[in-house]
């Protein structure tokens, strides 16, 4: 699934990157294997707010879109 | 783990040297900056693009440094034009920086593997540097410990401790600095893969060593990214025999992935890899179940209902205190500069000089000084939330918002400003990192009702609205008052939406913003920053502002009126000729004069006449000066003032037709003209300063002068045909 589905409150493994700026997301710390929770949406749905590696970054639709995860 | 011997260089801060600050953004990596150079700064924007330089200097036991602050970075794969300039000052290709001699790594214990991701880069670069740990203090609060021996003996560079947040935090790096030294690190130190690392070294041998000026350390980072981009598309370089260079760079990708490997993400993954498996020694962390004071204040400062009504406030207590807070340093830095207009008048003998230097040079530097309170405070306010990691959570929830109308949740907070002035607002639009965001609210930011619009639309109100009662306590003034300022940010919301359609898109920003942690920012670090900005403002914009100035005096007192030459003093010549009816002579047949009359035909349409024509010239030194420009053509005494104007316009006839002159319909005109027109060369010049470039200015004025023309227009037939039946 990808990240932009994802609940709020739940954790979830990243599988995949993809599209034109998989490098700079995974620069930011998503790289597949790591594990991440969803911690909230911003009032009109986006951007998200993950907790990846200790520290907390949001991302609109577009980036969220590019990230495959799977629930742990 | 590999304990290696520290590679330590003591005496390199013998002889005057360059110290460059790099670190991820967030890290406290300005705070340092600001604490070691204090006021001895110098921010300018590189030649070309509209990145700061920040440059300031520093003494350590005797000798003076220069200090580099190079901008905040994520990763060394430059996608940005900052990180660019990062990397390329760290390599010592950048024309327009200093290679620095030495480097402070600003590394967030808080948040240790994002931020040594960039540090595992840089110290592929193998120049001296000394690791300076941030935030300990949140480290602390969530159970991290970070054991800074086993990091230095992973690294082979010298790691301090420090907190930023307390004064002395230059003392301990420079007490590090002498006593510990700083170390060249070895480079690949993250263990790429054997695939990898044959890969780069192919790409080095047989094509960058050949075919680049590249330094020989610079080569394997450029190898990393040219392998995981697959292309030379993004490269800032022009390369020679481009072609060969492709070929190559496909075989290697090819080679990588028969090895089994993915080549655009190889290095990132297996720099986090490394970072990860040796971060296991040097950093123990307790599971705690508690929250965190961030996790606390963020369940309400970013809730759904609670973030948008507490940024609301936020806004408003900002604002409110800005403006209270200003208006006395502005009331009284336009007495002293009334004041030593006047002083200077009466020491010099009258005449041109004396004129040049009173209205020109003096009523010119007034006019820029004037601006430094609102900057100063608004920049407090900002700097002081951007410490606190409110910044961030604002952008985050009105980012949803502000994206519907092509704009960035970090355009709100400049979008407001502009309401107090525009000027600061577009020097707060730096916190945006998109360009094309970043410009967009630049170019609509003027829209908003500054307050030196205010004394027109009260003259104009006053004179022409009728004070009738619509519903309850609300009169017809009021509701057009109110009127001007949603039309403001109907036209700024309007025009960013067409902005966002009209301009290239480029290549896109990926939008992947951080929360910092809250905390407590450092209070000298954001007084330093906010009098940076109000210096950069003066320096910078206001000799531009100043040169207009003189040139409007020039348009208004030339050529000189000459009482006794003229056919006009034989008919005033038995009448006691006052000052007032002197200057007004003067203003009237002056070059200001001569161009109200001149673009009469022009402005008809929109019910003005030459007399508004001369104001329109006058207002673009600011846009209170039309209300003073009115006085001096109907030769108002000062001691009447706005009820005498308000008179005046009411009672001017029609010569022809000896009717009122003007009327509802030319108030709502020029109320309209002026909620949109680009009436201010205080805010030309600072957009010229923030873009770098006269192109965004030029632009600005004549998109926004043609919009007022039409709108004006479009209000004058509409209010004739439907208001005045």
């Amino acid at each position: 699934m990808l990240l932009s589905d994802a609940r709020v409150q739940q954790k979830y493994e990243v599988k995949q990157i993809q599209g034109e700026e998989l490098v700079r997301i995974m620069e930011m710390g998503l790289t597949p294997g790591s594990v991440c929770e969803v911690i909230r949406r911003a009032p009109m749905g986006y951007p998200i707010e993950i907790k990846i590696r200790g520290y907390l970054l949001s991302l609109r639709k577009k980036e969220s879109d590019a990230v495959e995860v799977s629930p742990i | 783990m590999n304990n290696q011997t520290l590679n330590i260089q003591k005496d390199l801060l013998r002889q005057p040297s360059t110290i460059a600050l790099v670190g991820n953004p967030n890290t406290g990596k300005s705070t340092i900056f600001n604490a070691l150079t204090g006021l001895r700064q110098k921010i300018a924007n590189y030649p070309g693009i509209t990145v700061e330089r920040k440059m300031g200097t520093t003494i350590i036991n005797g000798v003076l440094h220069k200090v580099i602050d190079l901008p905040g970075a994520y990763s060394l794969n430059h996608k940005k034009a900052d990180e660019r300039i990062t990397y390329e000052t760290l390599i010592g290709s950048f024309d327009h920086e200093e290679k620095p001699d030495m480097l402070l790594m600003v590394v967030d214990a808080s948040n240790l593997e994002r931020n040594l991701f960039l540090a595992s880069q840089v110290m592929d670069l193998q120049i001296p540097m000394l690791m300076v740990l941030t935030m300990s203090d949140i480290a602390d609060e969530r159970g991290i410990q970070i054991q800074s021996q086993q990091l230095s003996d992973t690294w082979g560079v010298p790691v301090i401790s420090i907190n930023a947040r307390t004064k002395q935090c230059d003392t301990q790096i420079k007490q590090a600095l002498i006593e510990q030294g700083v170390a060249t690190p070895k480079p690949f130190q993250w263990k790429p893969s054997t695939p990898l690392r044959q890969a780069v070294e192919r790409l080095d041998k047989e094509w960058l060593s050949k075919h680049t000026q590249l330094p020989e350390r610079a080569r394997p980072i450029e190898a990393l990214r040219l392998l995981a981009e697959g292309s030379l598309e993004d490269s800032f370089y022009q390369y020679s025999e481009e072609g060969k260079a492709k070929k190559l760079i496909e075989e290697l990708q090819n080679f990588l992935e028969d090895q089994g490997e993915n080549p655009t993400a190889a290095e990132v993954v297996q720099r986090y890899r490394f970072i990860g498996d040796s971060s296991e020694s040097s950093v123990t962390k307790e599971v705690r179940e508690q929250q965190t004071w961030t996790d606390r204040l963020d369940n309400v400062l970013t809730h759904r209902v609670a973030g948008p009504v507490t940024f609301i406030l936020v806004l408003l207590i900002m604002f409110q205190s800005i403006f209270s807070w200003a208006t006395p340093f502005m009331d009284m830095i336009d007495m002293l500069f009334i004041e030593l207009g006047a002083f200077v008048g009466n020491q010099l003998p009258a005449g041109l000089l004396n004129s040049l230097l009173v209205d020109g040079v003096i009523a010119g530097l007034g006019g820029v000084v004037i601006f430094l309170p609102q900057i100063i405070f608004l920049f407090l306010f900002i700097y002081f939330l951007e410490g606190t990691g409110y910044m961030a959570r604002a952008a985050f929830v009105m980012d949803g918002f502000m994206t519907k109308v092509g704009l960035h949740g970090r355009s709100v907070v400049p979008l407001m400003s502009g309401f107090a002035c525009a000027i600061p607002g577009i020097m707060a639009t730096r916190t945006i990192e998109n360009w094309r965001d970043r410009l967009i609210t630049i170019m609509v930011l003027p829209f908003m009702a500054c307050s030196a619009r205010l004394p027109v639309y009260a003259v104009m109100i006053a004179a022409f609205v009728p004070d009738n009662r619509v519903i309850g306590f609300l009169t017809l003034q009021g509701v057009v008052f109110f009127g001007l300022y949603l039309f403001g940010i109907l036209m700024a919301v309007g025009s960013a939406a067409v902005m966002k359609r009209i301009f290239p898109t480029g290549k896109p920003t990926p939008f992947l913003m951080e929360l910092p942690p809250y905390k407590w920012p450092n209070v000298s670090s954001v007084v330093i920053q906010s009098l940076e900005r109000g210096k950069i403002f003066v320096t910078e914009a206001g000799k531009i502002i100043v040169a207009i100035s003189i040139v409007l005096w020039f348009l208004a007192s030339f050529p000189t009126y000459d009482p006794t030459g003229s056919d006009l003093a034989a008919v005033d010549a038995n009448e006691q000729m006052s000052e007032q009816m002197l200057s007004t002579l003067q203003l009237n047949q002056s070059y200001a004069g001569t161009f109200g009359q001149w673009i009469e035909p022009a402005i008809e349409p929109l019910g003005f006449d030459w007399k508004i024509g001369i104001g329109l010239l006058t207002s673009f030194a600011a846009r209170e000066v039309m209300v003073g420009t009115l006085n001096t053509i109907y030769s108002i005494e000062e001691t009447e003032e706005q009820l005498g104007l308000i008179e005046r316009l009411r009672s001017e006839k029609d010569p022809e037709t000896g009717l009122p002159k003007y009327t509802l319909a030319t108030a709502l005109s020029l109320m309209i003209f002026f909620a949109i027109a680009m009436q201010c060369m205080s805010t030309l010049a600072i957009v010229k300063r923030e873009t770098n470039s006269w192109k965004w200015p030029l632009v600005m004025f004549g998109y926004m002068t043609v919009l007022a023309y039409f709108s004006a227009w479009i209000t004058y037939e509409w209010a004739n045909a439907f208001l005045l039946g």
